[in-house]
């Protein structure tokens, strides 16, 4: 019983935060300004939803930025991922030892933020270009280790040795083995990826200067930002201006609408999430 | 070179799986690999019109700089401190749900619970800076509101760096505890149900069974996910703590991280040299750790070393 309480109370930890926002986000703004925040609405509105879309455009356009490099991130980055975890692990290739070490001691040291930025910006060129959202977080060492003992845990070495002596090179051996039989740790680091793209906002706050190329979460951060500038400046001048938007409700709304699909795609990505995670961390 | 079993001779062996792997080398290379010349700005006062080779060389004197002033120092306590706090508390928190979920019974209740667990996983960091704002903001935050209908003064949160370092740990566990709890939870469904029916007989208790069976199964999967952590200790949760805090310069003594300093060094004062120098540092400190780390662990048992 004192199981089922407590699990209970963390749960509803969990969850009361997104039940402020979602109430915040229906609440009248002068209500929020009077009244505050409140688990119920004291004055319900859905002026916030209005202000998210009345003007349209640049949120589609962050959506669409965002959609699209998560599509391609995801597509590009598991196709170098499984290819690399799937050499990795084969035992009769003499290097795999000193590559895989080539690939983790990326972690262990580093140029650091500003080398990396210069490069990418100075020698590179990836300002302002979509392929900087894309390119650098294709890969990390450790979802490349996590497929790499995917593939292993989940297919027997002799089904590569027969499908050699059956005339299969690598890549189709790769291509009609490993993708097929290696499903459950594909959709699991895949699942990490899309998710890693899907909220990211550091790429844009770190190369992006065109409002229109701005992934969806960093054109969340920045209305969160010009609003709270909005109502400081009016409530700072007397300027009327904050009374005609509705700063608070709208930062609330514009949080609902961008986090929206994942709070809604989540209880069935989730599954896979668990599946896979266990596969992974238990067999290690 | 040469020889017949020599490098030429593996590359025309294997030459598919060599092209498989190119494009992640290629990848680690110019991403990782590359930047690590511009280590050399450490050493440098940088200006933008001389690039990397341009600019004055000054030696150890960004160095100086950050140990005279005090800088390295604070960041090195945050950084170590809140990640101590997040292993120990997160290992603790996340350990004692996962054998609680493992106890309860009803399927449904279980199921549900376990998503709601992982929600915060899911969602963006900048989600969880309206989160807050929403909850500890001076005038219309959720906090203040009760604190007022108790009757009780609002404090001003954003003003009070004394309490963050609680609220940031809150916000981590928050976030976390979803992800490894699962973990945790696949190890214990791992354990055999033999070990739990041969103490029922001898007469164990759930307390009993729970420290005698459980914590001790769960030693490998901790050791895992402790040697991670103390990889990337000197790395903070940059997300968490720049969404959190930002630019308010009023928290930065008990919440700057050298990630968040190196951040604001090249975003907002543009300090290249001094960025590279903190940069640097944290590279090196992490390096050496995780050898001692790792050595270590390697004497002990071997088993369980990185590498």
């Amino acid at each position: 019983m004192m199981a089922y309480l407590i699990i209970m109370i963390f749960s509803l930890l969990c969850l009361f935060p997104f039940l402020l926002i979602i109430s915040g986000s229906l609440t009248a703004n002068e209500s929020i300004i009077r009244d505050g925040f409140h688990l119920i609405p004291k004055v319900f509105s859905l002026e916030g939803y209005e202000m998210v879309f009345i003007f349209p455009t640049q949120l589609i356009k962050a959506y669409g930025v965002t959609i699209f490099v998560t599509v391609i991130g995801t597509l590009v980055g598991l196709f170098l991922i499984t290819m690399a975890g799937y050499v990795l692990q084969r035992k009769d290739f003499k290097y795999r030892n000193h590559l895989s070490f080539f690939i983790y001691f990326t972690t262990l040291f580093g140029g650091g933020l500003v080398p990396w930025y210069i490069m990418l910006t100075t020698y590179f060129g990836l300002a302002d270009t979509y392929a900087v959202l894309i390119l650098p977080g294709l890969m990390t060492p450790f979802l490349i280790i996590l497929m790499k003992n995917f593939i292993k845990s989940a297919i027997p070495e002799e089904l590569f040795e027969s499908a050699k002596i059956d005339g299969a090179n690598d890549f189709r051996i790769y291509y009609s083995i490993v993708l097929k039989l290696a499903m459950p740790g594909i959709a699991t680091v895949g699942l990490f990826l899309a998710l890693t793209y899907w909220n990211d906002w550091f790429m844009s706050s770190l190369f992006i200067n065109d409002v229109s190329m701005y992934q969806l979460q960093y054109y969340l951060y920045n209305t969160i930002n010009t609003m709270m500038f909005v109502s400081q400046m009016a409530t700072g001048t007397g300027v009327t201006l904050g009374r005609d938007i509705p700063t608070e409700s709208t930062k609330m709304a514009m949080a609902i609408v961008v986090t929206g699909p994942i709070i809604f795609l989540y209880p069935f990505v989730q599954r896979y999430f668990v599946k896979g995670l266990t596969i992974g961390a238990v067999k290690g | 070179m040469f020889k017949k079993k020599g490098f030429f001779y593996e590359l025309n062996k294997n030459k598919i799986m060599f092209l498989m792997i190119a494009p992640t080398l290629l990848f680690f290379l110019i991403n990782s690999y590359a930047p690590m010349v511009g280590i050399y700005y450490a050493f440098t006062s940088y200006d933008f019109a001389g690039g990397l080779f341009g600019s004055p060389f000054v030696g150890l004197d960004n160095f100086k700089f950050l140990t005279q002033s005090g800088i390295l120092l604070k960041l090195t306590i945050n950084t170590l401190g809140y990640n101590v706090v997040f292993i120990i508390l997160g290992n603790a928190v996340s350990i004692g749900a996962a054998i609680l979920l493992s106890e309860v019974r009803g399927k449904l209740f279980k199921k549900l619970s376990q998503s709601i667990m992982f929600l915060p996983y899911f969602v963006s960091f900048v989600l969880i800076s309206v989160l807050a704002f929403n909850m500890f903001n001076a005038d219309s935050g959720f906090v203040n509101q009760l604190l007022k209908s108790f009757g009780l003064d609002p404090v001003d949160i954003y003003n009070t760096p004394w309490l963050w370092p609680f609220l940031i740990t809150a916000f981590y566990l928050w976030k976390n505890l979803g992800y490894s709890m699962v973990i945790y939870l696949a190890s214990i469904m791992g354990i055999s149900d033999e070990y739990y029916e041969a103490a029922k007989i001898d007469g164990a208790n759930i307390f009993q069974r729970i420290w005698y069976i459980t914590i001790p199964m769960l030693k490998s999967t901790f050791i895992i996910l402790l040697l991670f952590a103390l990889g990337s200790i000197m790395k903070g949760q940059f997300d968490l703590f720049y969404q959190l805090v930002g630019n308010n310069g009023v928290l930065f003594n008990v919440t700057d991280i050298v990630d968040t300093y190196v951040y604001r060094s090249l975003k907002v004062n543009f300090d290249i040299g001094m960025a590279t120098a903190a940069g640097l540092y944290q590279s090196i400190f992490g390096f050496v750790m995780i050898m001692t780390v790792n050595y270590i662990i390697k004497k002990i048992n071997d088993d369980y070393a990185l590498f």
